[in-house]
């Protein structure tokens, strides 16, 4: 089996005397597609956060694409570029355009001159069917189109992974699908992906793997069918009859 | 000689304003200057103390508080009286153009970053994210994603804080600086007519209406709701 | 210069005893002087801003220009003008007097802009509901309008009053024996600046409270305003 790209070991994660994370351990193979669940405060954004150092695990060991991450000699804003990451609440920069949005970091982090950053974001635009609405304000923008955006902005850096975290969570029920349209176009582009989300019919057609957290911890994981065809764990069970409902 | 006449005679005596003209206009250029060091200075003190207390150093921003209490609570004609008055018992004086400088650039830099600190923690926590997550340093995330969202925040509040603090300038008259006030109070003790010191109000409305107007026209043109 | 040298020209205990009571005599003043302005500006306020909601276009524009007027003006400007400018009119004011329609006029301007805002955030419906009832306009103002518009602004009023108290100082430059004049006093027959630093030690231990609740206040309220 080759190298996984993601490989978490024992992360442990502790806010003050709150114990977020306990122990876990998380491989992901390159273009494969995880899906995380879990009930809230699980614990499941900790971890992502954990994966790009938005956070610092408390204890652990992580490493991305062969870079370790906890290593204090990385260089923690180019390691961060491997790994793009979507905010339920898309976080756009409001006083730029969205092709602002998308050229910041190319041209101040990978430093690309002008013209090739524009050629790199407006790709980027692309890949999420947004050209056309470059030079809008994420006030002018829908929260789908708003999330589509932030996808372009992670992907125009030409990650190696992306991490999603509830994307589809805070938009209105009519604009989820486009989203998780751009978002199957990456799968089949072979991205490799990490999603923290409660889409079960998009876990269904698209997850390589299902891992289901629980407490700050991975209590079971498997293909999609067998988890929400025949999950294991009395808790996975409750979650799964939980969010069926809805 | 009629009240009215008398009242002219007095406020509005035209002898007296052509002889006092020239002094007063010179003290108006004096205030627009000394205006202008207090609002670059305070300002770029009060962005600076700003930007080094979101590095979060405990005791630095500790020392940062402390500061921007102190000017807040002090009344600045106390400020520059002990600049003035007081600072030649420690074997140095200041000038009374300097006292007011540094003493309203104080002040202006407590209420400043009072302001900007606000303004910087107002923007949400996931633009931070947002931006450090695709590799922008702590620094390149302030300039270029955190602050311009805070500034426009603290533009109406700023500008006018700014107008009622440059207004101070007034003050510079007690440490003898010869500002509009200055200038109008020395005609009016030479002439023994009060009309100097109409000129010198008229001045300053002259100097400040305009910056009240403007103030009005920001507060409306950068409203909170966005 | 040695830090003995230091201590007994800013912090000399002997200097501090001998005028330690006539210090007090002026904090007493300060704080007489801030009993009478900071109602005074308030009632000045309160009537600029029920005037405000006559929205009458002849009363509108003089209004705005009243309240811009004494906004561009510094208020020592103002005072001097008073104090010394009136006696020419064959007016002869007291200090008191003077200061005191000084404050009126000035602090009363900004009290008012204060006090129309607050009114305006107070949803139109209340007034409707209100007279529904068969209340007065002027009881729908007292009872409902402006209790609300007072605690929808109340860091605002807050705010002004501390630089009202902060601005009684000004007083000392018509020989009002308030704080800072009477520390000018004992400063210039000791030749120490100790009376001056002492009384900046107490104006800044009457207002720090202020200055901390009012910081607290202000960052929820920008906070909030996203
Ligand atoms: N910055 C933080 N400080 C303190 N507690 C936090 C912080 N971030 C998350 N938590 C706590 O950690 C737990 C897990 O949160 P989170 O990872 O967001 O869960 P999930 O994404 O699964 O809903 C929750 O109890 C949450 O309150
Ligand atoms: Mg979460």
């Amino acid at each position: 089996m080759p190298e996984p790209i993601i490989r978490a070991q024992g992360v442990h994660k502790h806010f003050g005397p709150l114990h977020v994370l306990k122990g876990v351990d998380l491989e992901v193979a390159e273009r494969e597609l995880v899906f995380i669940i879990g009930p809230s405060g699980s614990g499941k954004s900790t971890l992502l956060r954990c994966l790009n150092r938005l956070e610092e695990p408390s204890s652990g060991s992580i490493h991305v694409d062969g870079i370790d991450m906890l290593d204090r000699r990385t260089d923690i804003n180019k390691a961060r570029q491997r790994i793009g990451m979507v905010f339920q609440s898309f976080n756009l920069y409001p006083h730029m355009t969205a092709l602002g949005n998308v050229l910041l970091a190319l041209r101040k982090v990978q430093k690309l001159p002008r013209e090739q950053a524009e050629r790199r974001a407006w790709a980027a635009l692309q890949r999420v069917h947004l050209s056309d609405r470059a030079d809008h304000y994420p006030g002018q923008l829908s929260g789908g189109q708003q999330q589509r955006v932030a996808i372009a902005r992670a992907i125009a850096l030409e990650p190696r992974v992306m991490l999603f975290d509830e994307p589809t969570s805070a938009l209105d029920p009519e604009l989820v699908g486009g989203v998780l349209a751009v978002m199957r176009e990456l799968r089949e582009d072979g991205m490799t992906m990490v999603v923290v989300s409660h889409e079960m019919g998009f876990a269904k057609a698209a997850a390589d793997r299902v891992v289901f957290m629980a407490d700050g911890m991975i209590l079971e994981q498997g293909p999609p069918d067998a988890i929400f065809g025949n999950p294991q764990h009395e808790r996975t069970r409750a979650f799964i009859r939980q969010i069926d409902r809805h | 000689m009629s009240n009215w006449d008398r009242f002219l005679d007095s406020f509005f005596n035209l002898k007296v304003a052509a002889e006092y003209l020239p002094k007063i206009i010179e003290g108006f250029w004096l205030t627009v200057l000394l205006a202008l060091c207090i609002v670059v200075t305070g300002l770029v003190a009060g962005l600076l103390l700003a930007v080094l207390r979101s590095f979060g150093i405990r005791v630095l921003n500790w020392l940062i508080i402390f500061a921007v209490d102190l000017f807040r609570a002090l009344p600045p004609l106390v400020l520059i009286t002990l600049l003035f008055f007081g600072l030649p018992a420690a074997g140095f004086s200041l000038t009374g153009f300097a006292s007011t400088w540094l003493a309203l650039s104080l002040v202006l830099m407590a209420f400043a970053e009072e302001i900007f600190w606000a303004g910087i923690t107002a923007v949400p926590k996931g633009q931070w994210e947002a931006a450090r997550s695709t590799g922008l340093t702590f620094l390149q995330t302030l300039r270029m994603v955190v602050l311009p969202q805070a500034l426009r925040m603290t533009i109406p509040p700023l500008t006018n804080r700014t107008i009622a603090i440059t207004k101070g300038t007034a003050l510079a008259s007690v440490v003898a600086v010869q500002e509009i006030l200055g200038a109008a109070q020395a005609g009016v003790s030479f002439s023994f007519n009060p009309t100097p010191l109409t000129l010198g109000a008229l001045a300053y409305l002259v100097l400040f209406v305009p910056v009240v107007l403007l103030g009005r026209w920001i507060e409306t043109r950068f409203a909170w709701k966005r | 210069m040695t830090f003995d040298d230091f201590l007994s020209a800013f912090f000399s205990l002997d200097i501090l005893r001998q005028a330690w009571p006539i210090l007090l005599d002026g904090l007493v003043q300060t704080i007489l002087l801030s009993l009478l302005v900071v109602p005074l500006g308030l009632l000045g306020g309160v009537i600029l801003a029920v005037l405000s909601t006559i929205h009458h276009p002849l009363l509108r524009w003089p209004l705005m220009a009243w309240v811009d007027l004494f906004r561009a003006l510094p208020p020592l400007v103002l005072l001097v003008f008073i104090y010394a400018g009136l006696p020419f009119a064959g007016l002869e004011v007291t200090a008191w007097q003077a200061v005191a329609i000084g404050f009126f006029l000035n602090t009363g301007a900004y009290y008012g802009e204060i006090l129309r805002a607050g009114i305006e955030s107070v949803p139109r419906g209340q007034m409707e509901a209100a007279r529904s009832t068969g209340l007065s306009r002027g009881q729908a103002m007292g009872f409902v309008i402006l209790p609300q518009a007072v605690r929808n602004v109340l860091p605002d009023l807050i705010s002004n009053t501390l630089e009202v108290v902060k601005l009684t100082s000004i007083a000392s430059v018509v020989a009002l024996p308030e704080l800072l004049f009477q520390a000018r006093q004992a400063q210039s027959v000791t030749y120490n600046a100790t009376p001056i630093m002492a009384a900046a030690v107490i104006y800044f231990i009457l207002l720090w409270p202020v200055v901390r609740l009012l910081s607290r206040l202000e960052n929820r309220q920008l906070a909030g305003r996203r």
